[in-house]
């Protein structure tokens, strides 16, 4: 569904990515995993556009889409939920829901009966937003705030998600909330994810395949259970046995 | 049909490209980081690993030798810290040192996987009885098949080799349905089932696994028709792996090499260079998904051809030919590889000098025999009668711990070694296989 070849991507003169191939097939679940600074959002934000690489090749559905803009790459069917959250938190969450669905409805039409149907279904995957509709977003809880992210870049109704650091600052438990979440939109939404997470262990947990980023070179490809098993991604991102596996 | 891995072993050729170009580029990734070799061989070329953009910028790389693994005994070529390896093999070596192959956790589910996969197109599924009859131990091949037949979920019998009434009896009582050997072995084996008066209907054979040594149609129908079973070729080296490289489906025209974890090349042995799709050459391989011990570009000395087209079979995979002859002196006997030098430095170093001699390869009735013929030097000729026996038994002995097979030694007298334009022919094979 997304093949990418050798893209290189630059802040500047600082070079973020170099020579970055990767796929996603349809249904996956495919987690990228890296230090901090491996060039992890870099290649999400390079894929919906945000920093547009400066060479190489992104096919989406055999449609070459890294000269797009963003907007026309959300159009296409890639949604990207930003690393932070990021929620209009001057906007009720009903409005929220409604922006996340701008692009898709005034290309496709549907109306608002479209929006509400849509909007149904976010309701339906996270029954704390229905209560909330009215509450502005900012007054959220960091848990309703990361669900509401998700939940407006579902309304685009993408074939792909982007989803960058979803249970970062979350409380444990909230966190699984997210991820039950996910592996939802996968399962029974046939959403295909590409997924950035700081706590490996659960994203390999649920993801098909994985990658592993190191200072902006991919050196790892790999199902999530190869990469639970390989060492250097125990001793980088799973800190398991950290202390006998650094030392040579 | 069966199929053990559909997804990798049925992709179209775009998807398939797709994964091995990422695999490529991770691999080029590690090994640049980790293995010194690598490294410096690169920087040599000015090669930096942003270099290699697609598949055919592989060319681009250094070709590894076996003088290159030598160089890095033992471990200079892994690319983990020893810790993380789990397990670890040797061959026999070249001419001084073996080469030292390691296994992390994840290299052997990997390894187990790709002997999976050939065991499956020739048939073989859980229901069935494994007859090993490779030698356990250093060797790569023995293990390879084990953890194959385990993952698919058959009853392994670690035979190992030797003791062929016994194995008779194995396969007579345990009802085996899979065997496991060199195609040679298993001759001999039908030999010996015949002289003992055992009827092959009455044994319980479906398939039989061959590989470790080269063989020709002529000798898969002759195994078929006397053990009743259907026999397939398979193929792997240690260096790259052990078997599961590459392996016959029950069509028998050619071994699938596992693309999603190989990128084979067909190289001019003289040159190194790339032979045009189709032509006949030496096979050399990179490795896609290993992680001790990854190579890259690896000459296999294997002389055989490449065939994209599909096979009936389903798999989209390329096919090589069956390996008839290598590029090099390399002498496979009774699936052991040997080099010529190895004996001569063995003879050398006993005699204490050089002695002209001439090595010998026959294939006597089913199993192949390695004879030494040593010319009587005025040195020898000086000895007693018991010291010559004893300088002799020296010989044997130091080539058989050199390159772990028994050779026959003989000494004949001075000049009677024929000799073309002065010169003796270092080996004659007499094998036709």
């Amino acid at each position: 569904m997304l093949t990418i070849k050798n893209i290189n991507t630059y802040y500047g003169q600082a070079q973020a990515l170099k020579n970055v191939s990767l796929h996603l097939t349809e249904g996956e679940i495919v987690t990228l995993i890296g230090a901090n600074g491996a060039g992890k959002t870099t290649l999400l934000n390079s894929l919906s556009g945000v920093v547009p690489p400066r060479s190489g090749q992104i096919i989406f559905n055999n449609v070459p889409i890294n000269n797009l803009a963003a907007h026309r790459i959300v159009q296409m069917g890639i949604s990207q939920v930003p690393e932070g959250r990021q929620v209009f938190k001057p906007l009720s969450v009903e409005d929220n829901l409604e922006l996340g669905a701008y692009l898709h409805h005034k290309m496709l039409g549907g109306g608002k009966a479209e929006v509400k149907k849509t909007s149904e279904m976010v309701y339906a995957l996270f029954p704390i937003l229905r209560e909330r509709r009215k509450q502005l977003a900012g007054t959220l809880s960091g848990g309703e705030q990361q669900m509401l992210a998700i939940g407006r870049a579902f309304m685009a109704r993408p074939k792909l998600m982007l989803l960058d650091e979803p249970s970062m600052g979350l409380a444990p438990m909230v966190a699984q909330e997210i991820f039950r979440v996910i592996e939802n939109l996968s399962r029974e939404k046939k959403t295909t994810i590409l997924l950035v997470e700081q706590n490996a262990r659960a994203a390999l947990k649920m993801a098909n395949r994985g990658y592993v980023l190191e200072n902006g070179r991919l050196i790892l490809e790999g199902t999530a259970v190869e990469l639970l098993e390989n060492k250097d991604v125990q001793r980088a991102y799973l800190g398991k046995d950290k202390k006998e596996i650094w030392e040579r | 049909m069966n199929i053990w891995d559909q997804t990798h072993e049925c992709m179209s050729r775009d998807e398939l490209e797709q994964l091995q170009l990422e695999r490529l580029q991770a691999i080029i990734n590690r090994v640049h980081k980790n293995v010194t070799h690598y490294r410096k061989k690169f920087n040599e070329m000015g090669i930096i690993p942003e270099d290699i953009c697609s598949l055919s910028d592989l060319t681009k790389l250094p070709l590894t030798t076996k003088d290159d693994l030598n160089l890095n005994y033992p471990y200079g070529m892994f690319a983990v810290p020893l810790r993380e390896v789990v397990r670890i093999h040797s061959s026999s070596g070249t001419t001084s040192k073996p080469i030292v192959m390691g296994y992390t956790k994840n290299d052997i589910k990997i390894w187990s996987n790709l002997v999976a996969r050939f065991m499956t197109a020739a048939g073989v599924t859980h229901d069935d009885v494994v007859q090993i009859a490779f030698r356990y131990g250093l060797f790569t091949g023995a293990f390879g098949v084990h953890y194959g037949a385990e993952t698919i979920g058959a009853s392994v019998i670690p035979m190992g080799t030797g003791n062929t009434e016994k194995q008779i009896m194995i396969m007579q009582d345990y009802k085996t349905t899979v065997l496991v050997s060199t195609p040679s072995y298993a001759i001999a084996l039908a030999d010996r089932i015949k002289q003992l008066g055992v009827d092959p209907k009455s044994l319980s054979l479906k398939f039989g696994l061959f590989g470790g040594e080269p063989w020709s149609e002529k000798m898969r129908e002759e195994i078929e028709s006397r053990l009743l079973l259907s026999a397939t070729d398979n193929y792997g080296l240690s260096e790259v792996i052990g078997p599961g490289v590459a392996g016959e489906c029950s069509c028998k025209k050619g071994l699938h090499i596992y693309e999603d974890a190989f990128i084979p090349e067909i190289i001019d042995p003289e040159t190194g260079a790339v032979l045009p799709s189709g032509s006949e050459g030496e096979l050399a391989l990179t490795t896609l998904t290993k992680e001790a011990f990854p190579m890259i570009r690896y000459r296999t000395g294997d002389i055989t051809s490449l065939d994209y087209a599909q096979c009936e079979c389903g798999r989209t995979l390329v096919r090589m030919k069956k390996i008839v002859r290598r590029s090099d002196d390399m002498l496979i006997i009774r699936g052991v590889n040997v080099f010529p030098s190895q004996i001569e430095d063995a003879l050398f170093s006993v005699a204490q000098g050089e002695t002209p001699y001439q090595l010998v390869v026959e294939r006597k009735g089913a199993m192949d025999s390695l004879e030494l013929i040593i010319e009587v030097t005025d040195k020898i000729f000086s000895l007693e009668l018991q010291k010559q026996r004893s300088f002799l038994e020296m010989i044997k002995k130091r080539i058989g711990s050199v390159t772990g097979i028994n050779v026959e030694v003989k000494l004949v007298e001075s000049k009677s070694i024929l000799r073309q334009k002065g010169k003796i022919a270092r080996v004659v094979d007499k094998r036709q296989i």
